[in-house]
């Protein structure tokens, strides 16, 4: 496929995601609740893994540097 | 294994075809491994799942190279389909759920309130698949056309305000459509020339209705001459027509079978003779598609067990098979179905509804395509619908098989007899095909159709198409797989002037969804290669060419004459 523009490609993709889908057949309402509950969906896949994952990571580095680190830092 | 109830159809355009039996390996991850295997014994096996018979690599069964291909569906691709038919079903359920609690209105035939607890009429899964899938992709079928439909047609232009749940004709025409769905094989279906010249001659003289059946005041001149006609052109004993294709076979197996019989009948059998088996009373043996395995396998049971608890040899066994498939597009193994038969005794039936005027050198059929002896086929069935452009259908065999039935079958007894002018057209196309008319048109019909039919089909692949069936089917699959491609596919090609017809279930399995082109002698090379260029644009936007065979384009060849080589006359 041959593309003039960003805009064009863009609405090519958003295209295939339709119809891969299987929304393209929906009726408008239909495929705004689709596309709210997917994109609040990966919003928040988003958002937990902003807040949690740093504090896990931190945590399992603790964890593991109590194991096999320098033990005298901490004491 | 007796049947289950036939599968009601739910709408008349998506299910043309029934199923007549389950098929574990529908999903064609499996299924052409499967064909492999199981042929292997018998058959030479590629590594692509394209079977290959030609004499160079066994026996005598075939003088042509035979390739038949079902390349198996990309594992992605299967998974996004089911992915799609999830999210649609769960939707299907929202609407239904509105529509229960009064939320919204429901446009479809619904249960009264009055026979609540009664046995529900709309809650399998046919009626939830048309409430809630069909109807919002329902504008891609039964449109009306406003010209004859030749190789273009002129369409009424039609819009919908509600999705789909009422239409309303916007008055204009849109014109000049090339038409890539109508079953007009050798290019027939057309308002001028001599086939509609010589039927509006016969109107004339004849009227157009008869107002009797054949039996009493409805026999005219006309139907015997054609009779006679038919017979000489599938080189057979004596033939008779009946006024509609579909009842030719659903009316007329029940009266060549009955109880005690045994009937073997392909998986992908059309619905006519599934519904014509059913009607026997006689018991029913599927075998998987084209599968010669399969069809010996049951036929030595059939003959060592014989019929159920008496364990009585059965009174006869019919196997029913067609000539070309017509959605799958694949041709069936005739010669080796005529050496079982031969072998095991049994009678063969042969609906020869798309192939008879499509297939072979002299255009008869799938006998002529294999150069093999009429006598040998006991049941001749073919219509008069497809390739001769005209209506009915007919049987052909033997001269007592024929009289037989003239007196036992009720498409014969009770039928209207057909209507002259429709008769008319058989005789004077069937004598065009023939060359009786003093002309090589018909001759010239047939080759063309060959040829477009290879073109067709070559270029298609190329473009990175999963294209089903032998290379000689005029009947042309692609897959689409995906819901939501079938509604958008036939939607895009009409936006570019180009009809097709696209299939979903129940049709096809849920899966294989595809859309299907039926090649005319009457398409030109120019529209072939637009409709082939539309094609390809459209499966780029769509992202339909799911072969991972690519094949490079060959430099372009001329299609060599000797496609046919072998023309005897």
């Amino acid at each position: 496929m041959n593309f003039k523009n960003l805009k064009e490609y863009l609405a090519w993709l958003y295209y295939q995601y339709l119809l891969i889908t299987g929304i393209y057949v929906l009726e408008p309402w239909e495929k705004s609740i689709f596309n709210s509950i997917l994109f609040s969906a990966i919003a928040m896949v988003i958002y937990t893994s902003y807040v949690f994952v740093p504090i896990h990571v931190r945590l399992a580095l603790e964890f593991f540097s109590g194991i096999f680190g320098d033990h005298s830092s901490f004491s | 294994m007796t049947e289950s109830p036939a599968t009601k159809p739910t709408d008349g355009e998506v299910c043309q075809r029934v199923k007549n039996g389950l098929k574990p390996e529908r999903n064609g991850l499996v299924k052409s491994l499967h064909r492999c295997h199981e042929r292997e014994h018998k058959h030479h096996c590629h590594p692509e799942e394209e079977e290959v018979h030609s004499d160079s690599h066994h026996g005598s069964l075939y003088s042509r190279p035979f390739i038949e291909s079902f390349e198996e569906t990309p594992m992605l691709v299967a998974v996004l389909t089911y992915m799609g038919y999830g999210i649609l079903t769960i939707f299907g359920y929202l609407r239904d759920f509105l529509r229960h609690w009064k939320i919204e209105r429901c446009h479809i035939a619904r249960e009264r309130e009055v026979q609540k607890d009664f046995v529900p009429l709309y809650q399998d899964f046919e009626n939830f698949y048309t409430r809630n899938l069909y109807m919002r992709i329902r504008d891609n079928w039964n449109r009306p056309i406003c010209s004859v439909p030749g190789a273009k047609m002129d369409l009424m232009e039609r819009a919908s305000h509600d999705y789909n749940w009422t239409f309303e004709y916007t008055g204009r025409v849109v014109q000049d459509v090339i038409n890539l769905g109508s079953y007009n094989y050798l290019g027939f279906a057309e308002n001028t020339g001599p086939c509609a010249d010589s039927a509006a001659e016969v109107t004339m003289k004849y009227g157009v209705g008869v107002a009797s059946t054949r039996q009493e005041t409805g026999n005219l001149d006309r139907h015997e001459e054609m009779e006679k006609l038919v017979a000489k052109f599938l080189g057979v004993e004596s033939a008779m027509a009946f006024g509609m294709g579909f009842a030719t076979n659903s009316m007329n197996i029940p009266a060549l079978a009955g109880k005690g019989c045994l009937i073997l009948s392909d998986e992908l059998n059309h619905a006519s003779l599934v519904l014509g088996a059913r009607l026997s009373g006689s018991i029913i043996r599927v075998f998987k598609h084209n599968n010669m395995q399969s069809l010996e396998k049951l036929l030595r049971e059939a003959i060592v067990h014989g019929q159920p608890r008496t364990h009585r040899p059965w009174k006869k066994i019919l196997i029913v098979v067609e000539g070309i498939y017509s959605m799958e597009g694949s041709i069936v193994h005739l010669p080796e179905v005529i050496a079982l038969k031969k072998h095991y005794r049994a009678y063969l039936y042969l609906d020869e509804a798309h192939s008879i005027g499509a297939l072979g050198p002299r255009g008869r059929g799938v006998v002529d395509y294999f150069g093999l002896d009429p006598c040998d086929v006991d049941v001749m069935m073919g219509t008069f619908t497809k390739s001769f452009g005209a209506a009915g259908g007919y049987i052909a065999g033997k001269r007592e098989l024929i009289e037989y039935l003239r007196s036992h079958s009720h498409s014969a007894v009770y039928a209207t007899s057909m209507s002259p002018p429709v008769v008319e057209q058989i005789i004077t196309s069937m004598k065009c095909i023939m060359g009786e008319d003093g002309t090589a048109i018909g001759r010239e019909r047939v080759r063309q159709l060959a040829e477009n039919t290879v073109y067709f089909r070559k270029r298609l692949r190329e473009m990175g198409f999963i294209i089903y069936g032998n290379n000689d089917s005029p009947v042309i699959p692609m897959m689409l797989y995906m819901p939501a491609k079938i509604g958008a596919f036939g939607r895009e090609m009409l936006k570019r002037n180009i009809g097709v017809v696209v299939v979903g279930f129940p049709a096809t399995p849920i899966i294989e969804s595809r859309a299907r082109f039926c090649i005319s002698a009457a398409h030109t090379k120019d529209m072939l290669n637009r409709a082939l260029s539309v094609i390809s644009e459209v499966g780029d936007l769509l992202q339909l060419k799911y072969s991972r065979h690519r094949i490079q384009p060959s430099l372009a060849r001329p299609f060599d004459d000797n496609v046919y080589e072998d023309i005897d006359d």
